[in-house]
Order: C-alpha cells, then sequence, then structure tokens
C-alpha cells in the first residue's frame, strides 16, 4: 500500500539574488517497508526535498507546488497544528549531523519523554519504558542508565543512535533520514545502516534514505532515485539504475566511485560544477557538463519517459538508446 | 569542583587586598576629613589633637598598615559622624538596599526574558522591533527620571503607590525587611521597577540575541520534527541554551544594582547603603565610605562565584569538566 505520493512538489526560496529553484517538479511513491536511496550532489535539493515533507523548509524557503499525498491527505495543504501533530508521530526525521541534533543542555531522558507525549497522553512512566525500549532497539547499552545522561555524554555514532530511537519511538508510517550515517566513521555507518535495514523490515516503516554515497544506497535501498537541480532525473529499481544506469548523469556518478581493478588509473569524473540555482540553463540543466548533450538539450528541457523497468527518465539521450543521432 | 571552588576563593582574596590597596590610597587622595569634622576657628593645637586621636598624624604607610590589620580583624573604623562602627553601619542599611536589589533583579528577569525570547522568535516582524525599539528607551532614559515620571504617574496622578520611604517592616531572621510584608512590598514596587528597567532592556536584548541564534540550530529543528509544540520549544529548548549569558550578565549587574542603587534610592528617600554613601561622601566620613567600597567588593566576589556555581547547573559541560579536575 502506498504510504507517500509525491507529486510535482516545488520549493523555491525566495532570496534576495532571485528566486532559487531548489527543489522544482519532483514527483515518486513510496510504499509501506519500502526504502527510497535519494541520491544527488550537494546541493542537488536531495534534502530540501526531504525537509518539504515535513514542511520545515526555514525561510526564505516555501513549499509553493504540488502534492504530498500522506495516507489520504496532502501534507502540501495541511494547517500548521495537524502537520505539528504527523511529525515525530507518523513521520519522523533523522538528520545529518549527530552532535547538533540534541539539545546539548537537557538530559536525553527529558528530550525522549517530550517526544512521546507531544502526541499521546501517557504517564511519564510508561513513556519513559517506551524510551528504554527505544534506546535497546537500537543497540544503545544498558539504556535505563543512559537515559539520565545528556548528549555530551555520548559518541557521535551513540547520538545518532539516539536520533534514531527517538524517530522510532511513535512507531512512524514514514521516516526521512538525511545523510545519517555521512558524520559517522565506516564501521558505525555500516552498523547502523544494518540496523536500519532490519527495524524498517520489522516494523513495515517506510523509508527515505538522503544520501550522496551510492555504496550506501546500493546496500540499503529497494529504489533509488537520483536527483540533480531540483529534479529526480533517474528513478528505477536499485539493482537495474546501479547496473545499467540509463542518465549520463547517474553513470558519471557512478563512474566516479573507486572500485575494484582500477588500481593506477584516473578516477572518472563529471566535467564541470554544479550548476547555480538561481540561474539555471534554460534546457537541460546537466547538457553544459554532459558528454551526450546537443542543441535539444540546450533549447528544451526534457520530459519524464516511463522505462520498461518501472523506472522514469529525464533525458533526451538516455544511454540504451544507443549513439547520439548527430 | 572543590579544587576549582578553592582556585576561585584565593583569586577572590587577592582581589579584596589589590581592592583594599586602592580604596585606601584613593581615599586619602580625596581631602583630610578633619577639615570638615571640627569648626573652622578651632585651634591649631585642637586640630592636631583631633588628628592625633584619628591617627592622621602618622606617615602614611603607618596609617595603611593599621587600616589593614583591623581590616582583616573584621574592623573598617569607626563613623566620624555617626560613632558608630562604619560596618555596623553599613549592615545595618544593607538589608533595605538588598531587598530592593533582590525585586529588581527579579523585576528585569519577568520582564525581560519572555520579552525577549518573543522578540527573537518575531525578530524580522513588527512585534520584535517594536520590543527592541522599546528597549532602547530603557538603555537611554536616566534612572532618576524614569524614578520621578513612575511617581508621577503612579503616585501623584493615579494613586495606586505609595511614592517615598519604605513602609512597614517585618523581622525576618533578625533583619527588619519590607518585601515580606503587603505594606512593605507596595513601597517597594516603584523604586524596584526603576531599578529594573536599565537591566530589563539588557535582558531583552540578550535573550533576544540568543534567542534568534537558538533558533536556527539543528536541534531545535529536530525538537520541530519531533512534534514538539512551538511554546515548549521556545521555553523549554531555547530557554535553557541562553539562559547561560544571562545568568552571567545579570550576576554582574545585580552587583552594580547593589552597589550603586544610589540614585534610585536618593529619588524614592530609600533608607539603604546608596543614601548612606551619599551622605557621608558629603561629611568625608573616610571609615564609612572606605567600609562601603570594600563591602561592595566584597559582595561582587561573592556574586561572581555564585554565577561560576550556577553555571554548572545550567550547563551540564561544565559540570563534567569541573567534575574530573
Amino acid at each position: 500500500m502506498t504510504v507517500l505520493q509525491v507529486e510535482g512538489l516545488q520549493t523555491h526560496f525566495f532570496t534576495d539574488a532571485g528566486v532559487v529553484k531548489a527543489v522544482d517538479g519532483v514527483d515518486f511513491s513510496l510504499d509501506e517497508g519500502e526504502v527510497l536511496g535519494l541520491v544527488g550532489e550537494s546541493g542537488s535539493g536531495k534534502s530540501v526535498t526531504g525537509f518539504s515533507i515535513l514542511r520545515l523548509v526555514d525561510p526564505p524557503g516555501r513549499v509553493v507546488g504540488g502534492h504530498i499525498m500522506f495516507r489520504g491527505q496532502d501534507l502540501a495543504q495541511l494547517p500548521e497544528s495537524e502537520m505539528r501533530r504527523l511529525r515525530g508521530n507518523r513521520i519522523a526525521m533523522i538528520f545529518q549531523d549527530p552532535m547538533m541534533t540534541l539539545n546539548p543542555v537537557l538530559r536525553i531522558d527529558t528530550q525522549m519523554i517530550e517526544a512521546v507525549r507531544a502526541h499521546e497522553r501517557v504517564s511519564a512512566k510508561a513513556a519513559r519504558d517506551r524510551a528504554i525500549s527505544a534506546l535497546a532497539k537500537v543497540g544503545i547499552p544498558s539504556p535505563a542508565e543512559r537515559l539520565g545522561a545528556y548528549p555530551h555524554q555520548f559518541s557521535g555514532g551513540m547520538r545518532q543512535r539516539v536520533a534514531i530511537a527517538i524517530a522510532l519511538l511513535n512507531g512512524p508510517d514514514l521516516i526521512v533520514a538525511d545523510e545519517p550515517t555521512t558524520a559517522l566513521d565506516v564501521t558505525i555507518q555500516s552498523q547502523i545502516l544494518a540496523e536500519v535495514q532490519d527495524l524498517a523490515r520489522d516494523t513495515g516503516t517506510a523509508l527515505i534514505w538522503i544520501t550522496h554515497d551510492l555504496a550506501v544506497v546500493a546496500g540499503l535501498a529497494d529504489r533509488v532515485a537520483v536527483m540533480y537541480a531540483g529534479r529526480i532525473v533517474e528513478t528505477g529499481p536499485t539493482d537495474a539504475v546501479l547496473a545499467g544506469p540509463d542518465h549520463p548523469y547517474s553513470v558519471g556518478l557512478l563512474g566516479s566511485i573507486p572500485g575494484h581493478g582500477q588500481r593506477g588509473q584516473r578516477l572518472a569524473q563529471i566535467p564541470g560544477m554544479a550548476p547555480n540555482m538561481a540561474d539555471l540553463p534554460p534546457g537541460c540543466a546537466f547538457a553544459p557538463r554532459c558528454f551526450r548533450a546537443d542543441a535539444r538539450c540546450r533549447a528544451e528541457a526534457p520530459e519524464i519517459t516511463v522505462r520498461g523497468s518501472g523506472g522514469r527518465l529525464r533525458c533526451h539521450h538516455p544511454m540504451s538508446a544507443g549513439e547520439v543521432a548527430t | 569542583m572543590l579544587v576549582y571552588l578553592l582556585r576561585r576563593i584565593a583569586q577572590s582574596v587577592f582581589v579584596a587586598l589589590a581592592m583594599m590597596v586602592i580604596v585606601f590610597f584613593g581615599i586619602y587622595m580625596i581631602g583630610n576629613p578633619v577639615d570638615i569634622l571640627i569648626s573652622p576657628d578651632a585651634t591649631p593645637r585642637e586640630i592636631e589633637e583631633t588628628m592625633a586621636r584619628f591617627g592622621f598624624d602618622q606617615p602614611i604607610h603607618i596609617q595603611f598598615f593599621t587600616f589593614v590589620g583591623n581590616a582583616l580583624q573584621g574592623d573598617l573604623g569607626r563613623s566620624f559622624v555617626h560613632g558608630e562602627s562604619a560596618v555596623t553601619l553599613i549592615l545595618h542599611y544593607m538589608p533595605a538596599t538588598l531587598e530592593l536589589a533582590a525585586l529588581g533583579l527579579f523585576f528585569s528577569i519577568l520582564i525581560g526574558v519572555p520579552l525577549g525570547v518573543y522578540a527573537g522568535y518575531k525578530s524580522d516582524r513588527w512585534q520584535g522591533r517594536a520590543i527592541m525599539t522599546g528597549s532602547i528607551f530603557g538603555f537611554s532614559l536616566p534612572n532618576f527620571w524614569v524614578g520621578m515620571l513612575l511617581i508621577l504617574i503612579f503616585a501623584v496622578e493615579l494613586r495606586w503607590l505609595p511614592s517615598t520611604g519604605r513602609g512597614d517592616t517585618v523581622e525576618v531572621l533578625g533583619i527588619r525587611l519590607s518585601i515580606f510584608s503587603e505594606n512593605g512590598l507596595q513601597y517597594m514596587i516603584l523604586p524596584a521597577l526603576t531599578l529594573a528597567l536599565y537591566k530589563a532592556s539588557l535582558v531583552t536584548r540578550l535573550a533576544r540575541a540568543g534567542t534568534q541564534e537558538a533558533l536556527v540550530q539543528d536541534y531545535v529543528k529536530f525538537a520541530r520534527a519531533k512534534g514538539v509544540s512551538e511554546t515548549r520549544i521556545l521555553f523549554v529548548h531555547v530557554l535553557k541554551n541562553i539562559m547561560i549569558p544571562i545568568v552571567t550578565v545579570l550576576g554582574l549587574e545585580l552587583g552594580s544594582m547593589i552597589a550603586f542603587a544610589v540614585v534610585t534610592e536618593t529619588v524614592f528617600a530609600w533608607p539603604g547603603m546608596g543614601k548612606l554613601l551619599i551622605d557621608s561622601i558629603l561629611t568625608l566620613d573616610r571609615p564609612v565610605i572606605v567600609a562601603y567600597l570594600m563591602m561592595t567588593v566584597l559582595i561582587f566576589i561573592v556574586i561572581n562565584l555564585v554565577v561560576d556555581i550556577v553555571y554548572t547547573i545550567l550547563d551540564p559541560r561544565v559540570r563534567l569538566t569541573g567534575g574530573s579536575t
């Protein structure tokens, strides 16, 4: 069953330098228990997409168009008071930097209990018990004692576990995870990934995992969506996209991962820089950096085409279509 | 924590000693109190006798050591005017000033913190701007003028509150206080508000700056993502983070409020230390001035110490490092 259906989402930032279309027409949907990997460079709009779903975009940013259908109601239209009731309850979020997400002057129990009691009238004791079991679930040893600690008494990995435990507290239908393992070292990262995967599978929670790391997506996500300049340029089942990417940008991303059998060779890189979001080219935003781009790409932005594998693509010259006609 | 405290106390003793030197020689420069104490037509012999009685005929360094020696025994001399021990005199007037300062501090927090947090929350709206503009008045209006204006409005026009004096006092642990009697409290409100106005503007500005800074932090966004209400975010998550600078500044300001309540006490004829100081300066009553200044130093030292201890309560990170040393 579909948990989340995002259609034509547009989130713009109204800055002095002009309107920045950070997210400009994003569509995707998510089933129960499904994990979507949202991939892209810095500034591609993937984090803003995540914050838009929770309606937590900071001013001057605003969701200006599209629908965010969550269990039948459109979050884009929901009044703020009802939105608050959903946040942390049906939709939870995990942030990038665990050192910054917990309030340094409040104890862990305060921060966990308030998350429970913001949504349910339960006794402090019951909320506390739920906090303890959530901490145990994410692998924090002796959770009952650790509840009385302050964030600075935890390591980065432990703090991220606490943040994940907070996200799990109310058994949400959807968790948006914004690069939650980027700030952690690799061993902790893989532990947390494995745990989150188990948790999502056990509880049927849908997961949007925002990252720039394709290796993370490969091990975790059911489907992957590649974002570039505020749009999803390619989406499909993870295996299909990683094995045979159709969009030249996906090809570039995959090519820039260090892999086996490449010792001594230069890593491939995508030429040029991420575009200035306040001043996008008129056609395909990737055209200036694309090795397949032609006059059509520079003049006209590609529409979405549906691929055979259930994937979708925004490209005039997909890789599987063979050589570019000149 | 204990080592830290001991170190702080040692520092304080040094500060007190340094202050003794400055106060003593500073007062010595002002003038000879004998000129005021005895009548102008006294004979040179009478003057010399008086000088000898107070020890003014000794060389200055001998006078200083006598002063330090006595001070270490808690004796800061006798008032030339009142004939009483200067310390006793100050202690007699001190409770009135302390309770006034305490109420003033309470008012400044009560007014300043909510206004500042709200102004920070609505910093780009008219509400926030209006509060900030208002706080400029708090800064710039002179104390005596505010006091007189308050008297004019609340005592003369509206007749809600008394204008001058101290009102009824209640004896608490042997100290006469107004704050616990309803009548006395009425007398305190106007002078305390006058004292509080400047501090309240200061607190407003501090709280606003802190709130603005805290609101963009990830932990606020994360609290929102948890579905926590805006009120709780402001008054739990933000407030606890901004209290550290506010406590520091208020601690220091409490000292200045006690020490320099002079103007307000004069306007409201409040019988506190400030009024005693003014009278003593007019009569060059040296021991009282010295005792007052030493007392002020002591108050500042104690307040700074208390502020440091309150820190550890507010900021768990300080507590941890303090505990490990």
